[in-house]
């Protein structure tokens, strides 16, 4: 019987009922007495310099408040990074200035110029089209490799290069991992390329500022996964404005995917100018301004060699990998083709030797960040390619390859500097092989053929790191901040309890899951818990929501405050009942005394706990609030096995999904339905990024799938039916939910599968392609067959 | 969008006066110029909606048994009608339900954009373009890109359509946008067959005639044989090269005339 309530139920997502019916509160819905819209003119060409700009005409037009320029930013900080990475010399990398508006050189087709603010959107416009602009053009910078040839135009004039860092991992494997690789049986390399993705959410950012004259206080209403790191790092750092005066709000947000984390130079322009103003000032982004601000995703250009002996198995593995940056350094950008990527290429396999060497370039394009996944997509997408292709070369089965390589005792410290806690590989292998029914591939295949279709089947496995992390270790890899995570959980005088969450939803469903751990916990019906997220004025301060980390970490912490809560009741029960509280049992929502019939309810407690007059006073104050910090000691690491079968048609290219399996190790599940949702999406993004996504910059730096008439997005009918399973748990030994995570999962864990399937279905019709870079479109799979 | 005046006509005369002022552009269903007026790419000073003229609106046939389509009929009355099969599937697959419940067949003809769907029947078929002044055979209608034998300020009332003995429309889509990457609609009438390519040229639409020729002596597939459209003046971009679109709009030929009902 599957449960109906507590942890490990599937009640509907309460949050879905606003979401659905039009009532949610999203950022643009908020709209404040006299504000003001701000339109931002952006570059329209990707390098060049600001000879003039001249806003003279454009000031003079109706409804204009004020025009902003790069000059009125110039004694103001810029955007700051959060992660600093240290290259192969143990040098800091190169880190250029980040300007709220361009100032002097525009690097970017979107970067801002001017700011107009005017009464309407529409004065704005008009206004903005007055102004005047001078540029004189430079080269533009796209190609990584060209970047850093001596002599290649600068993105920015101050730093020595294009090159961000060189970053090599771990460097002191670097001459026993050459060594590996000439000596080796058989090398398998293979050259590809992590297409570059516009992470798309339904809801464009926004910002909304305001600054109270009477009081001094500014608030800033955005789009964002994390209000807390948004006021520290935009208080501290660009605008010098201390916490206690300045109030962060990401109301519902409608999804992230990485592009939300980070500080944009709209938020700090709309705080900022709210007080130039005295105005509140607001700015909604259109799709086309996203496409052209929002931080990118992916855009990895690598080479990976396997080295195998000659039974097959791993003994080296070696990477070398561009990464772009963009224009400037978005706020976790370093981090993510590095210690996002390189510490997870031992995959699930028992690699002794690895090296993984990083160049992170400068382009004349929108900033490169953190999308779903964040490195560990571009990671799991390179290795599980290439195994299929040593697989293939080496006439070995792709499933057994892997198998005979997978890790199989916990805890195991890779040679890339994590330590996997706990996992299966082989159960999720042989739960995969089921539920895809893999031995009635023939079968279908044949009925493929019948009908003139190409099919091919494709495996993949993939491991992640979540529940980022703990704040000791990723401070010794450069993070600028720590990732803990907090929770306050308020118990209320009648028994009803609200707990105040550092983590953020914007999708993920964490009003209906908190509440099934709390309840479950204190043995009380979940509509008692209410979840409070996203405001910085009623929230504990947290590091919000990313890398699958709000269940395993911010769960944690709000576990530890529920314990401490309970504890102290306990405490007051035993008082009341005069018992010792050792003696005191909670459970389904009532206090007894251990071999007794004495009994007090969940509410008798809670109102003893504000309401004092037969209270313990003298050893503890009223009342029942408590906070916890949860700072885990490793990341999480959940893992699975996929697996996707597709068609191709022989005539066209084209590509269909026909079914699609996914096995997964997320250890202890609080919602199945929410989990399957989360590996629902994600799949869906995956395949997205495998078959129809891809931004594309010409040679002249202008973005020419700058809108959904050319950047393709995955529509429901794109996908099959996913059979998705997570029975297969091997719980976290370090989180008190003992959960691991599971957000990022589909993302990670689908493009080798769909790549692989159809390289598969192409061999299988004796075409000579081993490999085709992501996406697959009907075109690149014709021309590859040609 | 910039700021426009409007007017809503009720007569094809009505609305021809109001076409006459300087900046005036006919608005149809809307479906292609509101999202270039919110992109601000167009800034008509008057748009006059052709939505409240009720005798430009219907499907009949006339005495030589052609579809007489007016030009304010909406894709989806198009692709309910059970007369013109092919031409009924082409519209049901024109964007999605609210595109088709809006945009017209006469704004749509008008606009000939190289990626719309109508125009590939229209050619296939032998189709005449009615106006307000005139007759126009759908040979000499379409001229590029976005270009039309219309005259400033000139409207499609009515679209006449010979019923093909058998037809079939063939898309395959373009992966973001689902316009056709190549479209190819195969009409096979009393005295021939058409070939209507949209989507694959510079030049816009196109009768194929090479295929035409082949498949009037012998309407399968196989007709096709060796026939390969050339890949000069097609589109080449980062959905497709010209050679595949060349290579689909052959691949599509034959679909079609298997498909032909």
């Amino acid at each position: 019987m599957p449960k109906d309530h507590g942890i490990g139920a599937s009640p509907k997502r309460r949050e879905d009922v606003r979401f659905l019916t039009g009532d949610g509160r999203y950022t643009d819905d908020i709209n404040i007495a006299g504000q003001a819209h701000v339109y931002f003119l952006r570059s329209d060409v990707a390098h060049g310099r600001i000879r003039s700009v001249d806003t003279s005409e454009a000031a003079e037009m109706p409804g204009v408040v004020r025009i902003f320029t790069g000059e009125d930013f110039a004694a103001i900080g810029g955007l700051p990074c959060g992660w600093c990475v240290t290259d192969r010399e143990g040098n800091p990398m190169q880190e250029p200035k980040h300007p709220v508006l361009a100032h002097e050189k525009v690097r970017h087709v979107g970067d801002p110029i001017c700011a107009v603010v005017a009464d309407t959107l529409s004065q704005a416009r008009d206004a903005a089209e007055a102004i005047v602009v001078d540029i004189e053009e430079l080269p533009a910078v796209i190609d990584m490799k060209k970047a850093v040839q001596e002599g290649a135009t600068k993105v920015h004039d101050d730093l020595t290069s294009n090159l961000c860092y060189d970053w090599g991992f771990v460097e002191d494997n670097r001459a026993a991992v050459d060594e590996a690789i000439k000596s080796a049986h058989h090398v398998t390399t293979l050259e590809l390329v992590n297409n570059r993705l516009v992470a798309n959410p339904m809801e464009p950012r926004v910002a909304v500022g305001q600054w109270e004259k009477g009081t001094g206080d500014y608030t800033l209403y955005t789009t964002s996964q994390n209000p807390h790191v948004i006021r520290l790092l935009m208080g501290a750092f660009v605008l010098g404005i201390p916490e206690h005066k300045l109030r962060v709000v990401a109301p519902d947000v409608g999804g992230g995917f990485g592009t939300k984390i980070f500080h944009y130079a709209e938020e700090a322009f709309c705080t900022w100018a709210a007080k130039e103003c005295r105005r509140p000032v607001k700015w909604t982004a259109s799709r086309s301004e996203a496409f052209m601000s929002d931080a990118h995703g992916r855009d990895h250009v690598t080479k990976i060699e396997l080295a195998m002996d000659a039974d097959g198995m791993f003994t080296a593995l070696r990477t070398e990998t561009y990464a772009n940056m963009g224009a400037y350094l978005s706020t976790f950008a370093p981090s993510v083709p590095t210690w996002l990527h390189g510490t997870l290429m031992a995959g699930n396999y028992k690699t002794p030797l690895i090296y993984v060497n990083v160049k992170a370039v400068f382009t004349n394009t929108v900033p490169v960040d953190a999308y779903r996944g964040a490195g560990r997509p571009e990671a799991t997408y390179q290795l599980e390619r290439v195994i299929d292709k040593a697989a293939r070369e080496t006439g070995r089965d792709p499933i057994e390859l892997r198998r005979q390589n997978f890790i199989t005792e916990f805890p195991y410290a890779t040679p890339v500097a994590v330590e996997y806690d706990t996992g299966d590989y082989h159960a999720t292998m042989d739960k995969l092989i089921e539920i895809a029914d893999i031995k009635g591939f023939e079968k279908r295949r044949a009925a493929s053929a019948e009908k003139g279709m190409l099919r091919g089947l494709g495996v993949n496995c993939y491991i992640e790191a979540c529940g980022i992390a703990p704040s000791n270790l990723v401070g010794q890899l450069g993070a600028r901040a720590g990732l803990y995570e907090s929770a306050t959980v308020r118990v209320n005088a009648t028994g009803g309890l609200v707990v105040m969450t550092g983590s953020h939803s914007h999708g993920q469903g964490h009003e209906t899951s908190f509440p099934q751990v709390v309840a479950d916990m204190i043995g009380i019906p979940e509509d008692m818990v209410e979840i409070v997220h996203g405001d910085t004025a009623n929230t504990p301060m947290g590091m919000g929501t990313y890398g699958s980390r709000s269940l395993a970490v911010g769960g944690s912490a709000m576990v530890r405050a529920t314990e401490k809560i309970i504890a102290k009741a306990k405490k007051i029960a035993a008082h009341i009942m005069e018992a010792s509280d050792q003696d005191i049992e909670l459970k389904d929502g009532q206090f007894t005394v251990a071999g007794t019939d004495k009994s007090l309810a969940w509410g008798d407690v809670t109102l003893a706990a504000y309401v004092p007059h037969n209270y313990p006073l003298k050893d503890m104050e009223p009342g029942l609030e408590e906070t916890a910090f949860y700072d885990p000691n490793n990341f999480t690491y959940p893992s699975g096995a996929y697996c996707c079968e597709v068609e191709v048609d022989p005539d066209t290219g084209r590509v269909t999904v026909e079914r699609f399996a996914a096995a997964d190790d997320f250890g202890n599940i609080v919602n199945p339905m929410i989990v399957d949702g989360q590996v629902h999406g994600g799949i869906a993004q995956g395949i997205g990024q495998a078959l129809l996504e891809s931004c594309i910059y010409d040679e002249n730096g202008q973005l020419t799938s700058a809108s959904y008439m050319d950047y393709a997005m995955p529509r429901a009918d794109n996908m099959p039916m996913f059979t998705v399973d997570h029975s297969c748990q091997t719980p976290c030994t370090h989180n008190p939910l003992g959960v691991k995570g599971c957000g990022e999962a589909g993302a990670i864990g689908s493009p080798p599968a769909v790549v692989n399937a159809v390289v598969d279905a192409l061999q299988r019709a004796g075409k000579d392609v081993t490999h085709i870079d992501m996406p697959l479109s009907p075109a690149r799979v014709w021309a590859a067959m040609q | 969008m910039y700021a426009f005046e409007m007017e809503r006509p009720t007569t094809v005369d009505e609305a021809v006066a109001a076409l006459k002022d300087e900046d005036a552009q006919a608005l149809g269903g809307g479906q292609t110029l509101i999202p270039t007026l919110k992109a601000r790419l167009a800034m008509p000073g008057k748009l006059v909606s052709l939505t409240g003229i009720d005798a430009i609106k219907g499907i009949s046939k006339d005495d030589a048994g052609r579809l007489c389509i007016g030009g304010g009929t909406v894709h989806r009355a198009i692709a309910e009608q059970g007369d013109f099969p092919g031409l009924a599937g082409l519209a049901a697959r024109i964007g999605d339900p609210a595109v088709r419940n809006r945009g017209t067949i006469g704004g749509s003809v008008a606009n000939n954009d190289p990626s719309a769907c109508y125009p590939a029947a229209l050619l296939a078929t032998g189709a005449t373009i009615v106006t307000d002044r005139r007759e126009i055979a759908a040979d000499d209608f379409f001229q590029g890109m976005f270009t039309t034998a219309l005259e400033e300020g000139e409207i499609v009332t009515e679209v006449k359509l010979p019923i093909p003995e058998k037809s079939n429309y063939q898309k395959f889509a373009q992966p973001a946008s689902r316009f056709p990457l190549v479209g190819v609609f195969v009409a096979k009438g009393a005295d021939g067959v058409g070939v209507g390519v949209t989507g694959a040229s510079e030049g816009g639409v196109f009768r194929w005639r090479e295929a035409e020729e082949a498949l009037s002596g012998n309407f399968s597939a196989d007709a096709l044989g060796d026939l390969a459209a050339s890949a000069d003046g097609l589109i080449g971009d980062m959905h497709g090269s010209a050679a595949y679109r060349a290579h689909l709009i052959k691949v599509l030929t034959g679909r079609a005339v298997s498909a032909a009902a």
